[in-house]
Order: structure tokens, then C-alpha cells, then sequence
């Protein structure tokens, strides 16, 4: 078990510098002089060749990577061209706005999703199956920022509940906030509601075939208990793989949500740094979430033994 | 029985798809790109099936002409994506040491990036055009198109049969066309297909976000993010577009599921 985890833990550390070197070639990639963008067409030469030396543009290449990541490391992301700001503040702030609506939605889909994938596996082929997965692959097909603007439309517009455009931050009035982001929520959630009943109920399927669920039937166990008791545990190890993916997917296409729903996420920081070509922030945010993908899958492999005990006894 | 309603359905689906996409090069109701300001925000009508836009423009010749570029950016970015991660996928699994290890190396860390971010990252240096969509998405898919065709050459290559092309004198490369890549053909099929589905999805987010595809040309996704502000007045430009990304989905999951359940036999029972 100790083995299993050191041994998952340091895999990452390769992984989160390959991701780091990614990102930094990628942005290096830009074509233009990063002190020009900075500084504008009015710049002199004097002041370009000082900011040069400043950001370390002059070193050579490895050398600018070791010093960026070393700041990195620090916590240190650069400043917004834009308005002078130090990225990771920035970062942080708008990534509360999305983490929160992103794991609210992955767990009340979970709840919703297992449930119905295990039953529609249990009665598979009957009529109930067929509506679930019916079900479960029209909502895998809509696209999430079409979701949005029909449930804006409906809830916002046509009925008038909620709001159709703006953000009010939890610590500002926490009810207003709430109007906020149920839409967002409440779309994701019904999203990965397709994913994740799909899964679960192929999950399923493949357990209830194995020989120990026919041995507790023989036994006589009653068929509630040979689901929830027997075959739950180990059909819901692959979904728990499936939800670290889900959480970095959702995190990486959060964008277009947060568009839809003109809230200050993380994914419109990263958009709107693209927009300014305000590149520290274009940067800060693809290594954030890039490394934020990494540690979820991190953290769901480390408990996966939990669901499946035999993954850390080999 | 459900494997030939997902097959029909969603064949049905996608030949729908293709029909518009072809027709669309040589007709469509009206001209896509014609502005016509006494005809704004019209409801649909006789006149204008699915209505016009804030610029006059006929809705339904502009869904279409987005269906031809959604399309023709799909196939272009799979086929991209499959040729690439065929050629590093066999190159990987064939030849293995050193050149194997670097290779996969790069594959990991591409693959440690959600797709869409990678795409975003590269859509970031490369600027929005068709052909930047085409590149980033590429480049964003092959390396799951890597990994599936190495483990399949993995899996084939020291198989007897391989030993006894060799033996009798045919060339690696030969041997690997003629009797390795055929063993690869089923799972890229299955992984080509919901790959279409993934593209199509992410040239319309990306499109919504204003960083696929440029205005005027219509693409379904920059359609919905211009009808985000008129969501009030013309709800229809924010309903059209997007049923007909979530309908092409919908197709290409059907099919996906029924060619899944043809090609890979471990799911057939499930």
C-alpha cells in the first residue's frame, strides 16, 4: 500500500515538469518579442533591452526556463500585462468561482448518475434501461453552452426566476450569489449526468457477470443487498477514474460556461488573457490548470485502492 | 435489435449531415453572407424558415453553410490526428528503446492536458482561423490516437505470424503495412468516430468563444455566441444552432456505440 503510493507520487513529479516545459515552449512559441508586446510600439530601444534583462529575455533558453520555473516554484507567476497585477492572486480568485460550481455539479451528477446506471444495468433490456440510456446519451450529446442558453432562456428570460447576466461573489450576500450560479450548476450537472450513468451502467454490467454475484444469489442474499452491498463497490471504481477526468475536462472547457453565464471564473481569465494577448496570464493559467489536472488524477489514484483494493496489492 | 436502432438512427443522422454539408457548396436559400438591415431579427416565417439574424441574414442558409465548415474541419482535424498518431504510434511500438521512450514521454505530457486546454493553449499562438483549428485540434487528439495504435502493434508484433513475414524475407516496412497496421484498423475506427464527435464539439466551443473559425463566415458555434445578446428578442437564433450540433452528436455517439459494439467484442454482450 505504502509502495503503491510513493511510487504514484513520484510519477507526478516528472509529469508536473514535462507539463511546466510544455506550457513554457508553448507561450515561447508566440511569435513576436514578448518586451514589445509589454511595452507597446512606442517603446525605445533603451527600454526594451532594460526589460529584456529584467524578464531574463537575454539568457538563453534553458536558462530562462530554470528561472521561470524557479519562480513558478515560489509561487511567483509574473505580472498581468494588462493591469500590472501578479498573476497567481488573480489565478486563485477567479479559480474559486469555477472550483466551486465544477465540484458541485461533478458530485450531484454522481449522485444521480450511479444510482441510474446500476439500475439500468440491473434490469438490462427492459423498457427502464432503455428510456436511461436513451436518456443518458441525448444529454451526452447536447452541447453544455447550448444547455445554458436554453435554461437562461427558460428560467431567465421566459419565467424571470433568476438572472440572466452577472456575478455576486459568495462573501458579498450569499442568496443573490446562490441565483447566480444554479444555472451554471445545474447544467453541468445534467452534462456529466450522460458520462457518468453510461459508465456506471457498463461498470455494472461487466460486475454482475462475475461469479461471486451469482454465489450471494445462490446464498439466498436479497437482490437490494447483492446490488448496493456487492456489486456497487466494484462497479464504481472506473467511475471514480472517469470523474478525476471529468473534473480536469470540465475544469479546461469551463470557458465556454462561464461565457455563457457572464461569471469571472478562471476559464474567462484565460480567455480574455488570450483576447489581450496578455501572455503571463495566458501562461499562469494553462500551467494552473494543466497542474491542477495532473494533481486531481493524482488524488484519484491515490483513493482508487480504497474502492479497489487488488490496484495497491500488486 | 438496439445495436441496428443506434446504427439507423444515427447513420441516418450523419447522412443528413454530409447531404447538407455537399449542398450547401452550391446552394442555399439565400447567400449566408448577405446583409439585409430592413429584414433584422425576423421571426421564422414563409419567408425565412428559422428567421434572421441581427444582420438580416437567413438563418437556415447560414446553418447550413456552417454545416459544411464544421464538417469539412472535423474531417480534416481527424484525418490529421489519425495520420499523425499512426505514424508515431507504429514508429513507438515497432521500434521500441530509446526512440519509444521519448516519444511516449511527449505523448504523456500532451495527454496530462485536458484537450480542450491544449487546444486552447495552441489556438493562443496560432491566432483563430479554419487552418489554426484544424492544427491545434489535430495535434490535441493524436495522442490518444498514439496510445491506441502502440498497444495494438504491441500486442501484434511478437505474434508468430510477424516472426514468419520476417523470416521469409519481407521488409520491416512491409510487414508492417501488410500485417500490422490491419490488427489497428478496428479500434482506430471506433476511436476515429467519437473523435469526429469530440472535434465538431470543440470547433463550436471554440468558435463560441470567438477563438475558432472568424466572423462572417457562419459556423454553428459562432452563430450561438452572437445570439447569446438577443436571447430575449430572438430567442430562435440561440435554439437553431445549437440542435444542430447536438443532433450531429447525438449521430455520431449512436454510431459510435453500434460500430462499438460490431468492431470490440468484449463490449458485445454488454
Amino acid at each position: 500500500m505504502l509502495r503503491y503510493i510513493l511510487h504514484r507520487l513520484l510519477m507526478t513529479v516528472p509529469t508536473a515538469l514535462l507539463v511546466a516545459l510544455a506550457v513554457f515552449v508553448l507561450l515561447r512559441l508566440v511569435p513576436g518579442d514578448p518586451a514589445q508586446l509589454m511595452l507597446g510600439d512606442t517603446a525605445t530601444e533603451e527600454t526594451l533591452a532594460e526589460l529584456r534583462s529584467q524578464l531574463g529575455l537575454d539568457q538563453s533558453i534553458p536558462v530562462q526556463f530554470m528561472y521561470w520555473l524557479g519562480n513558478v516554484l515560489v509561487g511567483d507567476f509574473g505580472r498581468s500585462i494588462t493591469n500590472d497585477l501578479p498573476v497567481l492572486p488573480l489565478i486563485l480568485d477567479r479559480f474559486r468561482v469555477s472550483a466551486s460550481i465544477v465540484l458541485v455539479a461533478v458530485l450531484l451528477a454522481t449522485l444521480v448518475a450511479v444510482p441510474a446506471g446500476m439500475i439500468a444495468a440491473w434490469k438490462q433490456n427492459s423498457l427502464g434501461d432503455l428510456m436511461i440510456v436513451a436518456g443518458a446519451t441525448m444529454l451526452l450529446s447536447i452541447p453544455s453552452f447550448w444547455l445554458g442558453l436554453l435554461m437562461l432562456l427558460l428560467f431567465g428570460v421566459k419565467l424571470g426566476w433568476l438572472p440572466v447576466v452577472g456575478y455576486v461573489s459568495f462573501a458579498e450576500d450569499f442568496g443573490r450569489a446562490l441565483a447566480y450560479v444554479v444555472l451554471p450548476t445545474a447544467t453541468l450537472t445534467l452534462i456529466e449526468i450522460g458520462v457518468v450513468t453510461r459508465m456506471a451502467r457498463a461498470a455494472t454490467i461487466e460486475v454482475l457477470r462475475l461469479e461471486y454475484i451469482t454465489h450471494a444469489r445462490a446464498k439466498g442474499v436479497p437482490e437490494g443487498r447483492v446490488l448496493w452491498r456487492h456489486a456497487l463497490p466494484n462497479a464504481f471504481a472506473p467511475t471514480w477514474t472517469l470523474l478525476g477526468l471529468i473534473l480536469g475536462n470540465l475544469l479546461g472547457g469551463i470557458a465556454v460556461i462561464e461565457t455563457v453565464f457572464t461569471l469571472p471564473g478562471l476559464g474567462r481569465l484565460l480567455v480574455d488573457g488570450i483576447f489581450a494577448r496578455d501572455y503571463p496570464v495566458v501562461q499562469g493559467c494553462l500551467l494552473f490548470i494543466a497542474i491542477m489536472y495532473v494533481l486531481v488524477n493524482l488524488l484519484v489514484d491515490l483513493l482508487y485502492p480504497v474502492f479497489d483494493p487488488r490496484v495497491a496489492a500488486e | 435489435m438496439r445495436l441496428r436502432a443506434n446504427a439507423v438512427i444515427g447513420g441516418t443522422l450523419i447522412g443528413l449531415l454530409a447531404t447538407v454539408s455537399f449542398t450547401a457548396n452550391f446552394w442555399t436559400p439565400y447567400a449566408p453572407l448577405r446583409i439585409n438591415l430592413r429584414a433584422r431579427l425576423r421571426p421564422p416565417s414563409d419567408l425565412y424558415w428559422l428567421g434572421t439574424d441581427e444582420f438580416g441574414r437567413d438563418v437556415i442558409s447560414r446553418l447550413m453553410a456552417g454545416a459544411a465548415t464544421s464538417a469539412l474541419v472535423a474531417l480534416m482535424t481527424v484525418v490529421a490526428a489519425v495520420v499523425l498518431g499512426v505514424v508515431i504510434g507504429v514508429l513507438a511500438g515497432f521500434l521500441r528503446g530509446w526512440l519509444d521512450r521519448v516519444l511516449m514521454a511527449i505523448n504523456d505530457t500532451l495527454l496530462a492536458f485536458p484537450g480542450i486546454l491544449l487546444a486552447l493553449g495552441l489556438m493562443a499562438v496560432i491566432g483563430p482561423n479554419k487552418w489554426g483549428i484544424i492544427l491545434a485540434l489535430g495535434l490535441a487528439y493524436a495522442p490518444s490516437v498514439v496510445r491506441v495504435v502502440r498497444g495494438a502493434v504491441l500486442s501484434v508484433r511478437e505474434r508468430e505470424y510477424i516472426e514468419a513475414s520476417r523470416v521469409i524475407g519481407n521488409s520491416e516496412v512491409y510487414t508492417m503495412a501488410r500485417h500490422v497496421l490491419p490488427n489497428c484498423v478496428a479500434p482506430i475506427v471506433v476511436l476515429a468516430t467519437s473523435m469526429f464527435g469530440w472535434v465538431v464539439l470543440a470547433e463550436s466551443a471554440l468558435s463560441f468563444l470567438g477563438l475558432g473559425v472568424p466572423p462572417p463566415a457562419p459556423t454553428w458555434g459562432n452563430m450561438l455566441s452572437a445570439a447569446r445578446p438577443y436571447l430575449d428578442q430572438a430567442p430562435w437564433l440561440s435554439i437553431a444552432p445549437g440542435l444542430c450540433i447536438a443532433l450531429t452528436l447525438l449521430g455520431i455517439n449512436l454510431l459510435g456505440d453500434a460500430l462499438r459494439d460490431r468492431l470490440d467484442p468484449r463490449m458485445v454482450a454488454a
